[in-house]
């Protein structure tokens, strides 16, 4: 095996380690020690300004070739991994095919369409890094979940507190079901035909391949000594090796090196293209790189919800959990459980986004749906969005968790500036949304009972207890919201008695203020 | 000393929540198959020393003549399962047949359920367990639990239904359950509907040998009732007692000194209950326990308080609510037969409660009379939690602790473990419906705030 192959696979070895471990950490430190890994990611860098990130990629591509593609892309990596088991099925597999110019430019003015016209959730589903994110999170992650879980059943019969068992839960069926397709599409794709996706669909391939065409190094074939046995073009991946005209398609290579490792006369070598040699395709002018335009983006104002919320919608089964109260009570027996009732998600006017995400907008613009946030959010409060013009966007909800106030861990863990690094402190004066208390719900009128569950809670201390009858003190006390206290963290819709709506839940907000 | 380690160990495990408490179901289940190879032989004889079969210690109840053992069985914690169909816990009948068969077989002979008892299972499973054996090798004793209902119908229903799920014709023990917190209770649940006076006429019959009550609550009530001997004449009183009540009984509890010696008084026997305090007396502070195996190194931590409750002479049983084999093994041992405590030892154990109250414990006993709770959540089991921290010292008293750190992730990966995150302190609404039925008098609303309140400090990691 020659040394640059060895190169290749050791990086390219890491990087998809880094990245999967990223996004299957339950710890919630990984992204401490390995978040880099998203942020060298091009989109990310892009969407996220990181400048010195883009200029050292496009700086690399010029000088190496697609290099990206093969050790720092995971999704690429993770494609070479499926196409290896699909040449140990079958050798010399691949073939030359010329360039699916139509196809692959339709897809990245779609891409960059989507992208400045805020349907991030379109160009998110064609993107690499954000698409591994989605299969790291959505099949990985529960296995890995998993497998802490019998740790933790291992740690506890040892009296260890090593461990401790965490839930797995599918948050968003659309993102499960984008993830799903996606990698069924790309093994069958790398299985056949190695990095179809790459160099038909890839925007950021088809990007990186704009400035390749020019790079400094690159294979390149000796027609001296080359015997034009094929051996070659039928092990390139990237199917771009033209052994007829002896032209290598440099748009496409991802400077795996595979054809330097199988040539029988050493007749490709990784090197300094000659001008006279550069047989390379011509390159295709007008198409310079948009992607800096990115930033730009105008997103549309993120969706209404589209039926008129109904209140009385989330109010029914509200009288579930009292009557089996009531039966425990009938004749008091010791012991046991009370039943209960998983929360619903209550319908929201306006979704909840993250503190440090700033606006529905900025969120809108910034995000690929990587979904590196929804997996390190430890409380389960972060999900993919499930609406059309959102989907795979993460967006929050209190079932499981809330938004606990000494956490921040999604502003760090986010690659491309759309959820924004904020600090403890700022978090506690960002309003994302503000509670909203439902009458109907509350315990406190319906089972005539004491709480004040949601104010002893509230970290801002927005709620206040009043009497239920304005003229009578005593009265049992209900809960009211300043809303100008209110910063929407959830603990209250979380924490409330009421089940399976909660009798008091965050409303979002479209910008976020600090208060 | 390495033995016993592991016994504490398994002490240990008691309080650990419904994890365990599943999983306690099958560690009894081989336990008792390992008992089972000793089946047939009189002794078994292993590193913890022999369960005797044929040395335990009886009491006699004079006017009766009743010989009963000085273990009784408390069959208020009777192993459960978790259901095949997945839908909550019943009881694990094997389980209580082995150790029904396992207690009569090494002497035990009394056994003390109630109709509320493990979700109101308690009486069918005992009754099932002891009916594979003679009515006249056992004493059953149950109670009258119109704890919800006090009108006569529901009272006497009750009292009938007893007779069905034990399989009896004659209780040799009835009890008023759990009096002396107020008089209104006790007039409304006993007297207003003429219980009591059918209950004197039922022991008139000869359906009912012995007649008496359990008592939690206040010294004046205590006496009130009391004074009703003199008509009623009451057969046998049921007191909490253990050498941390005995002189320091904390909430609304008397000081067991006290109702021993009014007792005594009247010739009443005693039957006891609580004398390990629902295990908080064997899962004692590390160094507590240390200072017990340092005085005798082979008995269990347990064994103490078992020899307290049961060397006064007026003692008829001293009631244990065994889950596991383990257990009933220890208790047997302990009373096979009993070695009654020196002065010097009794002492020593007043010393030990003394130190012991440094610790901040919550006296849960684990009696489960709060549950269930109507918002779900699982009140003993973050009583133990806590308990278990401050015993193991994982409870730091500041930020600034030296073992903060590993204190701050045993406790919250405890918390974690033993109670399920919808069931934590945090979700407690303070409606305080649970409060009426604590025997101990913990204002369990008032601990669940401080409990959520320190994780929440923990969780934050705030500075105090």
């Amino acid at each position: 095996m020659s040394v640059l192959k060895r190169v290749r696979l050791v990086l390219a070895i890491l990087a998809i380690l880094a990245a999967m471990l990223l996004f299957v950490d339950v710890s919630g430190a990984a992204h401490l020690w390995l978040g880099w890994i998203a942020k060298i990611q091009l989109l990310p860098a892009i969407l996220a300004l990181n400048l010195g990130v883009v200029v050292l990629l496009v700086i690399l591509t010029l000088l190496f070739g697609r290099v990206y593609c093969s050790v720092i892309c995971p999704l690429g990596i993770f494609q070479d991994v499926m196409a290896r088991f699909g040449k140990m099925s079958r050798k010399n597999r691949y073939s030359y095919s010329p360039e699916r110019k139509v196809l692959r430019y339709t897809f990245f003015v779609l891409f960059i369409a989507t992208l400045v016209g805020g349907v991030s959730s379109v160009a998110g589903i064609l993107e690499p890094y954000s698409s591994f994110g989605r299969i790291a999170s959505n099949l990985f992650t529960p296995v890995y979940a998993w497998g802490n879980n019998l740790l933790a059943y291992i740690s506890e019969r040892a009296g260890s507190y090593a461990f401790y068992p965490r839930e797995v839960w599918v948050k968003g069926i659309g993102t499960f079901v984008v993830a799903v397709s996606t990698l069924v599409v790309l093994a069958v794709l790398a299985w056949r035909n190695g990095r179809t996706y790459c160099n038909t669909v890839c925007p950021v391939g088809t990007l990186l391949g704009l400035l390749s065409r020019w790079s400094v190094f690159a294979p390149v074939i000796d027609t001296e000594k080359c015997i034009s046995c094929k051996i070659c073009s039928r092990n390139c991946k990237s199917a771009c090796i033209d052994i007829a005209n002896h032209k290598i398609d440099y748009s496409r290579c991802v400077v795996c090196m595979d054809c330097i490792d199988v040539c029988p006369k050493d007749a490709v070598s990784f090197r300094l293209r000659s001008k006279s040699k550069a047989a390379a395709s011509a390159p295709d002018g007008g198409m310079k790189a948009k992607a800096g335009n990115a930033k730009q983006t105008v997103a549309k104002v993120a969706e209404k919800a589209p039926d008129a919320v109904s209140r009385k919608g989330f109010i029914t089964g509200a009288g579930l959990l009292a009557v089996s109260a009531v039966r425990a009570q009938e004749m008091k027996v010791d012991g046991g459980f009370a039943e209960i009732i998983a929360k619903k998600v209550p319908k929201r006017e306006t979704r909840i986004v993250p503190a440090g995400a700033q606006s529905l907008r900025h969120l809108a613009s910034h995000c690929t749906g990587c979904q590196l946030c929804v997996e390190a959010c430890p409380n389960g409060v972060l999900r993919p969005s499930g609406g059309l013009m959102t989907l795979l966007q993460p967006e929050m909800g209190f079932e499981r968790g809330y938004c606990r106030p000494e956490c921040v861990v999604c502003s760090e863990a986010c690659p491309t500036g759309a959820i924004v690094k904020i600090t403890v402190p700022e978090k506690s004066s960002i309003q994302v949304g503000h509670a909203v208390w439902i009458r109907e719900n509350c315990i406190v009128l319906r089972d005539e009972q004491d709480c004040d569950n949601c104010a002893r809670h509230c970290p801002t201390e927005a709620i206040t207890m009043v009497p239920s009858d304005p003229d009578n003190r005593r009265s049992r006390k209900i809960p009211a919201v300043n809303v100008e206290r209110c910063i929407g963290c959830g603990a209250c819709e979380n924490l409330c008695p009421s089940r399976p709506f909660s009798a008091i839940y965050v409303e979002g907000h479209e910008n976020h203020r600090t208060i | 000393m390495k033995k016993d380690n592991i016994k504490i160990k398994a002490n240990d495990m008691i309080g650990r929540g419904e994890f365990l408490k599943r999983l306690g179901g099958g560690a009894a289940v081989t336990a008792v198959a390992l008992a089972g190879c000793g089946k047939g032989t009189v002794t078994q004889s292993g590193p913890l020393g022999e369960v005797p079969t044929d040395k335990m210690t009886y009491r006699v109840n004079k006017e009766k003549g009743d010989r009963v053992s000085i273990l009784g069985y408390g069959c208020m914690r009777w192993p459960t399962r978790k259901r095949a169909d997945g839908n909550g816990n019943e009881i694990d009948q094997e389980t209580v047949n082995e150790l029904v068969d396992y207690a009569l077989s090494h002497g035990v002979n009394y056994f003390d359920t109630s109709p509320a008892y493990v979700q109101g299972w308690s009486e069918r499973a005992t009754g099932i367990a002891l009916s594979r054996h003679p009515r006249s090798s056992y004493y059953l004793a149950t109670k009258l639990s119109n704890f919800s209902n006090h009108t006569r119908e529901s009272s006497m229903a009750m009292y009938r239904r007893s007779f069905e799920e034990l399989q009896t014709d004659y209780m040799d023990y009835y009890l008023l359950h759990s009096i002396g917190g107020s008089m209104g209770d006790f007039n409304s649940r006993y007297i207003d509907n003429g219980m009591l006076d059918f209950l004197i006429q039922e022991r008139e019959a000869g359906r009912v040998r012995n007649l008496g009550w359990s008592f939690h609550g206040r010294k004046e009530n205590f006496d009130e009732i009391l004074a009703m001997h003199e008509k009623v004449h009451w057969d046998f009183v049921q007191i909490q007692m253990n050498y941390s009540d005995w002189r320091n009984a904390r909430g609304n509890n008397v000081n067991a000194e006290y109702l021993y010696a009014e007792l005594e008084k009247r010739s009443i026997p005693i039957v006891i209950m609580e004398p390990l305090l629902g295990g908080r007396l064997s899962n004692v502070p590390d160094h507590i326990a240390a200072r017990l195996k340092t005085a005798r190194p082979d008995s269990s931590v347990a064994s103490w308080a078992f020899r307290f409750a049961g060397s006064r002479d007026m003692i008829l049983t001293v009631l244990s609510g065994m889950t596991y084999m383990e257990h009933l093994q220890d208790n047997i041992r302990t009373y096979s037969p009993l070695e009654p405590l020196t002065e010097e030892e009794t002492e020593f154990l007043y010393e030990t409660a003394e130190l012991m109250l440094q610790y901040p414990t919550i006296p849960c006993n684990d009696c489960q009379y709060c549950m269930p709770c109507p918002y779900g959540l699982d009140i003993p089991g973050i009583l133990l939690h806590y308990n278990k921290c401050v015993n193991e010292g994982n409870l730091p008293a500041s930020s600034g602790d030296e073992n903060y750190r590993k204190a701050r992730r045993a406790y919250l990966v405890g918390y974690l473990r033993s109670v399920e995150k919808e069931r934590q302190a945090d979700r407690c609404t303070g409606c305080k419906q649970c409060n009426p039925h604590c025997p101990q008098s913990i204002d369990i609303p008032r601990e669940m705030r401080r409990i959520d309140e320190f994780t929440e400090k923990l969780k934050q990691k705030l500075e105090f």
